[in-house]
């Protein structure tokens, strides 16, 4: 029996989302072209996390080993290169998060087998791996063909499938020994480090006015601030303005900083890479303004305007103080 | 301390609209500004602090044609000591892998304890050379690197998770390292910089120089060939207010007060 490899990821005690969106994506997959959905457990004392995972796949391999109690991609690719070279999945499913990209190019060079990153969607046309990925920063997309093989590796982006809820499936949980028989010295698990936090918590707030690439120069800023001050609400940012360091790390919105739900957002000069809109799409209402009509940031968007910024900012400042004073 | 950068010269895309050419395969780029990508850019900021303080050189490398020179006289200008430029019609439509075969080609017989990348090109967006240049030269890597502690034979890197929180790994030289933005803040170019790099070795190498076969690279030699692109579909679109500045601001203030925001 062929078989869909789905890769658990799992963090600090808790399987992530991305396995559940991975094993609804494996399961369409898998029986289109009749293999078994194995989920692939890697790490230490998982049984809680193996019992979940049987409910979604047909079998689930858990390999249980101390050095696999946190991410580290050296021992990850050691043991999974084991596995795949052993079972020959059809495919298997990585997400493409800080710990899949870590593990992933190196794995299918090791393996010699065709790598497609950060995929948004994928079929199987006959024996060959068609992927949808994104290019520009979203703005493009491509359809793309893999090398024929009888194995593939994929990565799928994060919060674009929706993970379904099935009737459970009474995996068969097998424990496979770990192939792992020394301790990795060359590249070790230190610890995690958690930001100190700020004085303000953006997603605490209602009314969020965010800035982006669009602001050009931090003295621009104040522009934005007083429109934030007019509506009540804090000023928040997508990544490179706190790469720029113009506002502070808990500032920012998106996968690699905050995910927040406030009932106003105003993206201004947000293209919106799916990073940043991954952490305000849900949102009640988003209203974003910038110069470039297609941004991708206008297909989340309830409303958009396609201006330049700085002469809509400073209008509709002065129209919402005046209506907040009659 | 001996660095190498690996650097890709891309265009801007953030603020500019993009169309896709007739071959319905690419972009069309006439218009667009070209630069060298943001990630590589951290990246080679770092490469510069790193050598500030620990002494060493910098070799810095990119495939593409003669339009990419920009991007290395703008490194040698920077900080980088000498570039080298991987050239020829046989590189083209080469993917990420393609890519990672001709940049260690070229970079196993160089002397290195650290090569840098950034963690993904603002362009295609794989995000795979700097873990397949690692696995092909057989030494250890991280990516997504936003600190960088150089101690004795190794290094002490964080790399960033989702959700603010960041993970410590120690990684024993020599090692790849693929930088996310924000690592540093890039400096700009000064004149004596400019003046400088024109002095520095800019050196350009083709497929024979570096021992690859045709097959191996291009097309041929890559995991990945893009069939088509198109525009993404539009699932939702938002409704686009018009009619000027004054009407748009009178619309929004409508709709915010009838949801009792203002």
């Amino acid at each position: 029996m062929k078989e869909l490899f789905v890769l658990a990821e799992h963090r600090q005690g808790e399987l992530r989302d991305v396995t559940f969106e991975m094993l609804t994506k494996g399961r369409e997959i898998s029986q289109k072209i009749n293999a078994d959905l194995t989920a692939v457990l890697l790490g230490h004392d998982v049984k809680e996390f193996a019992k979940t995972l049987a409910e979604q796949a047909k079998k689930v391999l858990i390999i249980d080993d101390v050095r696999l109690e946190n991410f580290n991609a050296e021992t990850y690719q050691k043991v999974l290169s084991y596995l795949i070279s052993e079972r020959q999945p059809s495919l298997t499913l990585i997400g493409h998060t800080a710990f899949g990209v870590d593990l992933a190019p190196s794995l299918a060079t090791e393996l010699k087998m065709p790598l497609a990153t950060d995929c948004i969607d994928l079929d199987f046309e006959g024996e060959r791996l068609v992927v949808i990925r994104q290019v520009y920063g979203g703005k493009v997309n491509v359809k793309a063909m893999l090398r024929k093989s009888e194995s593939y590796i994929v990565t799928l982006r994060p919060a674009t499938f929706e993970a379904q809820e099935v009737k459970a499936a009474g995996g068969q949980m097998i424990e496979v020994a770990s192939p792992l028989s020394e301790d990795i010295t060359y590249k070790r698990f230190i610890e995690y480090v958690q930001p100190p936090a700020g004085e303000v918590d953006i997603t605490a707030a209602d009314v969020i006015v965010a800035i982006g690439r669009g602001i050009k120069d931090a003295d621009n800023m104040p522009v934005i601030e007083k429109l934030a001050k007019a509506l009540g609400g804090v000023l928040a940012c997508s990544r490179p303005i706190v790469d720029k360091d113009w506002l502070p790390t808990d500032r920012q919105v998106g996968t690699s900083g905050k995910t927040v739900k406030p009932k106003l957002y105003i993206a201004v000069g947000i293209s919106g890479a799916f990073q940043h809109i991954s952490g305000m799409k849900n949102a009640d209402l988003i209203i974003a303004v910038n110069k470039d009509g297609k941004a991708p940031i206008f297909r989340v968007a309830d409303y958009g305007v396609v201006e330049d910024l700085f002469k809509v900012v400073p209008v509709l400042t002065e129209r919402i103080l005046e209506e907040k004073s009659s | 301390m001996e660095i190498i950068v690996c650097v890709k010269h891309v265009p801007e895309t953030a603020e500019a609209e993009v169309t896709i050419d007739e071959s319905g395969k690419r972009i069309k780029t006439e218009d667009l500004v070209y630069d060298i990508n943001e990630w590589d850019d951290y990246a080679l900021e770092e490469a510069v602090l790193l050598k500030e303080k620990h002494g060493g050189s910098i070799t810095v490398i990119t495939v593409g044609t003669e339009e990419a020179d920009k991007t290395l006289r703008k490194c040698l200008a920077r900080g980088a000591d000498r570039a080298k430029r991987l050239a020829d019609k046989a590189f083209e439509e080469s993917d990420a892998f393609a890519t990672a075969k001709i940049l260690h080609k070229t970079i196993q017989n160089l002397p290195f304890d650290l090569i840098l990348t950034g963690a993904q090109a603002g362009d295609d967006g794989f995000a795979q050379v700097g873990g397949i240049l690692a696995e092909l030269l057989g030494i250890p890597h991280a990516t997504m690197i936003k600190k960088i502690d150089v101690t004795e034979g190794s290094v002490k890197v964080n790399r960033e998770l989702e959700g603010g929180l960041e993970q410590v790994m120690e990684i024993k030289l020599p090692a790849v390292l693929a930088i996310q933005t924000g690592i540093n803040e890039p400096r700009y170019v000064s004149i004596m910089g400019v003046r400088k790099a024109r002095q520095k070795e800019l050196k350009v190498l083709n497929l024979a120089d570096i021992g690859l076969k045709e097959e191996e690279v291009g097309e041929s030699g890559s995991w990945i060939t893009v069939e088509k692109m198109f525009i993404p579909p539009v699932e939702k679109e938002a409704e686009i207010l018009t009619g000027g500045l004054d009407n748009i601001a009178t619309k929004i203030v409508e709709t915010l007060r009838a949801r009792g925001l203002i």
